[in-house]
């Protein structure tokens, strides 16, 4: 008799509202195999690995592991049953050691000093075992991303998992850390655990995994072993054959170059590399589109040229003029819009009437108010105006922005910026959650600044968005540029170009 | 679905929540009537009674409720800009010792609306002043401001403390208080307002400073509602990350809000220093500052609601002293517990029937 | 009285008033160093102080009145509990709330019972704790340097004093040698990082403000029935918002609580000893100075220019659980 399969999911179904995150999900994987996970942002790979960890419920569908049904209530049933995860953000707590950190949760007893010695030896078996080298007595904010992240592994290994789910692991490290990841998931898998990878990464599927399933818009769409699969099709199954959505547009018209970026180099909070020596020009008249998947650098960029973020190194002009680290106040004065990518948390305040939304950012121009009091007349006839022209639903400028849908929240944002007439325009996953009949409306307003010569610079993580609004492509993959084309490229050479496969 | 992200109307969200949670407040200051031996109706009466039954008796609530309203607005624009401001009693301590070395310095020369103004501006000036440590501290160098207020009311007391019993201090007298100023340092009491209505006001301090007060109301309105600072401050206490968006400068607009907080706290001195005493005493804060955390709890942050807050506990400050005469089981600390009971669930268990609430709209609107 | 008998007098009485601080702030260290703001620590040590004094006075037994200090004391922190935890309400407002209805519910209940103004009845005998005479205390005394500080300022204390002192180490083998304790303070730090480890935040949450509400309890027994006899109207006289600064002062570490605490106190006592007193060469020096310093000290420790004090960093945070 074959042993039974590490996880067998069988018809995982799970809704929150309206969104349907995972569509009748069956997933079989082997013991001791590095079994990958790949999908773009949003094709439901965290919910699914949030239901076996425990964090949610499936509506329906049923979990076996080792061929035993049972039901993952919490992440304690979860540890239980041999599953453990390594999750994206660090479960860590940051000012204890290595060692506390892996007995929190499994001490081994009300008083510390009974499991201590027993944890300290164990932690020292598991690293020999697999590799696994930090120093216990180490304080997790003192050590590297890498350690970090092994700390997260011995977490899991020291509570006796057999099955490690390791979520977009290699998002936070460096190319030599990756590699060394993945040895220490090889041994991981020789020594009979069995791993579970998810990434939108293809190479790393290629790689490590023996086998990969490919999950597209909450459907588990393809199963194939690594061995007989290649890149071209795995991006194709990723990314599927979408009707692309067709915006009647010209010839584009470039003129001179009106934001310009060189070297611009962006570190975040915990000093890693974001944006990594990123150069491009835009010209008036063209939309420049950035290809990408989340967390590639695309967002620290946008706001670094929206003065939001403070560039570490690097230059960023508009119209020849240097204007890197001043600050977003300053820069709309000087024509540059900004559509950010999080509108509940950036672009709106999303518990003030929509009028007030309407000149955020804006609200010191004088058409709004002269002196030290804003003209709310003058706000709320403009308000209404705007909802006319995009015709924004409910047309109540009194009404809380919350109270509005995600698409009409989106108009209110694109409506206020577009409507500055600015001279350039930023824009940063302009359609997302956002319905069908917003997003064309959303295009074409895109598509009449350009033809008003306007530079127009487009993040997004949808393909087909940037391959119909865009006259160039650059792609962006761990904080670099790492590829430019034409919107006529093929879906599958842009996906290789993203999964850092080229 | 989680009953956290359902809508509720307006009417709901503002109206009956808080009037539920306030019911449940009063509700239990009235079980501990009750406890001690009390009928709470019978004390609701006296109460009512104490503090809205004669002319004087009104004279002493708007007097009170003239304090609240200051401190209040202190606490609300603070609030507005995501700051919690529990240092309005020592900007008001401090405040009060501008308003009393204006009075000091013009008294003898000037007539009273002379004095009025400047006296309007040093208490502010020097209330604002006490405020602005703690504010350069949060917007600088991210010491929490709540911390940092609560020593400087410690750092207030001691400090006038001092002064008074060192400084001020009349040459062979033992009170550690001021000289009392002269009518040109003294703001007027509203009789005639009160007989207006017909009343008498007697000895009740109700003075000038409620006029001020009420202006105050209004351009707090028109600072957070109309202006394009209040806006500002608005944005950054409802989201600090849409603020950094919209080129709103964090420390700017910290340091201001917490300046104007502090400026209003400091002008609630002028009702009992310049309006009632005549002059500058230890302690003549009382609690105010704190009364005007329940009062924009209450008030929910908004100057009319304020107003409103600011009378009920001034129906509850001179209401309460009437009744520990009539009851006196019941002492005028009892205020205390209900401005206390007031804060917890207006405040902090603010949300606390809104998944009740929520189930009962769904059930009735039939969603 | 010559310099040593001074010194020994002021280190007495530093003892004495450092207690009730001492634990006061090893109670905030519990809940702060598990995420709970608490403001409330006044009002804690007041309403514990009232019910301390009422059961010690009906009951005869200091013992009881301490347990009735400390039964009221974690009814406050569950209160707590239940609007900053429960309901995830602000936890400043709710500890602003409670120390209202403390200073507020003490008196009224306090002049309801016993109609003396708040005040409750004076406590003889077994009813409060008394001192005690350490062994050889009186031998001690004509000893030399050691004899009057063994007899005046280790002996002669009650036994409360003596338990403030041991609470200190015991706080810090509690939080460093116990799972209790790791947990309490990875919860205080990263809420996120327990959950996932299959720990109730809420639950770990409540069980460090039991421990709160007990450290309260014996601070508010010590002011009433232990250094007084009696329950006196607003009797913690801010010492919970000292205890607060204390807390921070100590960078939220048990040994260093202990020693902000003993300096804290020793402001206390000098201003107290310095009242009407002049120095020489530079005079009477006002006594305020010494009634403020401790809050000047923590503001200044506060804004980073003596060493940064950095708070637990889940501390004033509702735990929502989300992926």
């Amino acid at each position: 008799m074959t042993p039974h399969p590490a996880i067998e999911l069988a018809g995982i179904d799970k809704s929150f509202g309206a969104v349907h995150a995972n569509k009748n999900i069956n997933l079989t994987v082997a013991k001791g195999s590095i079994h990958g996970i790949i999908g773009e942002n949003g094709a439901g790979k965290s919910t699914l690995m949030s239901i076996l960890y425990g964090f949610y419920q499936a509506d329906r569908g049923e979990i076996r592991i080792d061929g035993k049904p049972i039901t993952i209530r919490d992440s304690q049933t979860a540890i239980a049953s041999g599953i453990g995860m390594v999750h994206q953000h660090f479960m860590l707590v940051e000012n204890f050691t290595v060692l506390e950190n892996v007995m929190l949760g499994a001490e081994g007893g009300q008083l510390l000093a009974k499991g201590v010695a027993g944890a300290r030896k164990e932690l020292k078996r598991l690293e020999a075992e697999y590799g696994l080298d930090v120093d216990p007595d180490a304080i997790i904010e003192e050590l590297p991303v890498g350690k970090q992240q092994r700390v997260e592994i011995l977490k899991a290994l020291y509570r006796g998992a057999e099955i490690l789910i390791l979520d977009e692991p290699t998002g936070v490290l460096t190319p030599a850390e990756a590699d060394h990841l993945f040895r220490i998931l090889k041994v991981l898998r020789d020594q009979g655990k069995t791993i579970l990878l998810i990434t939108h990464k293809l190479r790393e599927i290629m790689a490590i995994t023996d086998e990969v399933s490919v999950m597209r818009r909450g459907e588990m769409v393809a199963t194939r072993k690594t061995a007989e699969t290649t890149v071209e099709e795995l991006a194709e199954l990723m990314v599927g054959r979408r009707v692309l959505l067709r915006v009647e547009k010209g010839e584009a018209q470039p003129g001179k170059v009106l934001l310009s970026v060189k070297n611009l180099t962006v570190k975040d909070s915990r000093g890693v590399t974001m944006v990594d020596d990123v150069s491009f020009d835009v010209r008036e008249g063209e939309i420049l589109g950035i290809a990408g998947v989340a967390g590639n650098g695309q967002s620290e960029l946008l706001e670094a040229i929206a003065g939001i973020r403070k560039p570490t190194s690097g230059e960023i002009l508009i119209d020849g003029q240097p204007v890197a680290g001043l600050d977003p106040a300053r820069l709309r004065e000087l024509g540059l819009a900004h559509i950010p990518e999080d509108r509940h948390h950036m672009g709106l305040v999303l518990k003030f009437e929509e009028y007030e939304n309407s000149v955020l950012g804006y609200h010191r121009d004088p058409r709004y108010g002269r002196g030290a009091l804003l003209d709310l007349d003058a706000i709320r006839k403009d308000a209404e105006e705007k909802i006319a022209k995009y015709d924004i639903r409910p047309p109540n400028p009194r009404l809380k922005t919350a109270n509005f849908s995600g698409g009409n929240q989106q108009k209110i944002v694109v409506a206020r910026e577009i409507e500055r007439d600015p001279k350039m325009l930023i824009i940063g996953q302009p359609t997302r959650g956002v319905d069908i009949g917003a997003i064309e409306f959303i295009h074409r307003r895109i598509v009449e600044m350009r033809d008003a010569q306007k530079a127009v610079l487009l993040v997004s993580v949808e393909l087909d968005e940037i391959r119909s609004l865009s006259d160039r492509i650059i792609v962006m993959f761990a904080g670099k540029v790492v590829g430019e084309a034409t919107p006529d490229a093929g879906e599958q050479a842009l996906g290789m170009m993203m999964a850092g496969a080229v | 679905m989680s009953t956290a992200s359902v809508p509720l109307p307006n009417w709901i969200s503002y109206g009956v929540l808080p009037v539920l949670n306030l019911l449940v407040a009063f509700f239990i200051s009235g079980l501990v009537v009750w406890s001690i031996g009390e009928n709470p109706f019978q004390a609701l009466k006296l109460l009512i009674e104490g503090a809205l039954g004669r002319g004087e008796a009104i004279g002493f609530t708007l007097f009170y409720t003239t304090s609240f309203i200051f401190t209040g607005l202190s606490v609300a624009v603070a609030f507005h800009a995501g700051l919690f401001n529990i240092g309005s009693e020592g900007q008001a301590y401090v405040g009060g010792l501008g308003a009393a070395l204006v009075a000091l310095a013009l008294d003898h020369y000037v007539p009273w609306y002379v004095t009025m103004p400047f006296a309007v501006i040093g208490a502010a000036l020097f209330g604002a002043a006490w405020a602005f440590i703690p504010a350069w501290l949060q917007a600088k160098r991210g010491s929490h401001v709540v911390i940092t207020t609560i020593m400087f009311n410690f750092i207030a007391a001691a400090l006038m403390v001092y002064l008074l019993v060192n400084v001020f201090i009349v040459p062979g007298k033992m009170a550690p208080e001021t000289r009392t100023f002269l009518p040109g340092g003294q703001l007027p009491k509203l009789d005639w307002l009160m007989a207006l209505f017909g009343m008498k006001l007697g000895p009740a301090p109700f003075n000038v400073s409620f006029i001020i007060a009420l202006v105050m109301c209004y351009l707090v309105w028109l600072l957070i509602w109309r202006s394009k600072l209040g806006y500002e401050m608005r944005t950054l206490g409802i989201s600090p990350s849409a603020a950094v968006y919209a080129g709103i400068p964090y420390s700017r607009t910290v340091i201001i809000a917490m300046l104007i907080s502090g400026g209003l706290a400091g002008m609630m001195a002028l009702n009992p220093v310049m309006g009632a005493s005549a002059r500058l005493q230890v302690e003549f804060v009382a609690g105010a500052g704190f009364v005007g955390i329940a009062v924009s709890l209450m008030g929910r942050s908004h100057p009319l609601g304020i107003v409103f807050a600011a009378f009920l506990f001034g129906i509850l400050y001179q209401g309460g002293a009437d009744l520990s005469f009539e009851m006196p089981n019941i002492t005028r600390e009892m205020i205390v517990v209900i401005q206390g009971l007031v804060i917890l669930f207006a405040g902090a268990l603010e949300y606390m029937f809104r998944p009740a609430v929520v189930r009962i709209y769904q059930t009735l609107s039939g969603k | 009285m010559d310099y040593f008998d001074i010194f020994v007098s002021i280190l007495g009485s530093t003892i004495r008033l450092s207690i009730p601080l001492i634990f006061t702030a090893l109670a905030g260290l519990f809940s702060e160093r598990a995420g709970i703001v608490d403001i409330g620590l006044e009002g804690k040590m007041l309403a514990a102080a009232f019910a301390a004094a009422c059961l010690a006075y009906v009951s005869g037994s200091a013992w009881i009145g301490l347990l009735g200090g400390i039964g009221i004391s974690i009814g406050f922190s569950m209160i707590h509990g239940f609007a900053s935890i429960t309901n995830r309400g602000n936890q400043i407002v709710s500890g602003v709330a409670l120390n209202f209805i403390a200073a507020g519910l003490t008196i009224v209940l306090g002049q309801a019972w016993f109609s003396q103004g708040g005040r409750t009845p004076g406590l003889t005998g077994d009813a409060r704790f008394s001192p005690i005479i350490l062994p050889g205390a009186d031998f001690m005394r004509d000893v030399p340097i050691v004899g009057p500080l063994y007899a005046n300022v280790i002996s002669g204390n009650n036994i409360l004093t003596y338990l403030a002192f041991a609470a200190v180490p015991l706080s810090w083998w509690i939080l460093y040698r116990t799972r209790f304790g790791l947990r309490l303070r990875a919860v205080g730090e990263n809420p996120a990082a327990v959950d996932t480890a299959g720990i109730s935040v809420s639950w770990l949450r409540f069980r460090a403000l039991i421990v709160t509400g007990i450290l309260g309890g014996f601070a508010g027994a010590y002011l009433a029935i232990a250094q007084s006899a009696a329950f006196i109207n607003n009797m913690s006289a801010g010492k919970g918002y000292i205890a607060l600064a204390a807390l921070i002062f100590a960078k939220w570490k048990p040994v260093p609580v202990m020693l902000a605490c003993l300096l804290f106190g020793f402001l206390d006592a000098v201003a107290n000893f310095m009242q009407g007193k002049s120095i020489p060469m530079i005079g009477e020096v006002p006594v305020q100075i010494f009634q403020a310093l401790p809050y000047v000290l923590t503001c200044i420790l506060l804004a980073g220019f003596i060493g940064i004090a950095h708070p637990p960093k889940a501390g004033g945070v509702p735990y929502v659980k989300e992926r």
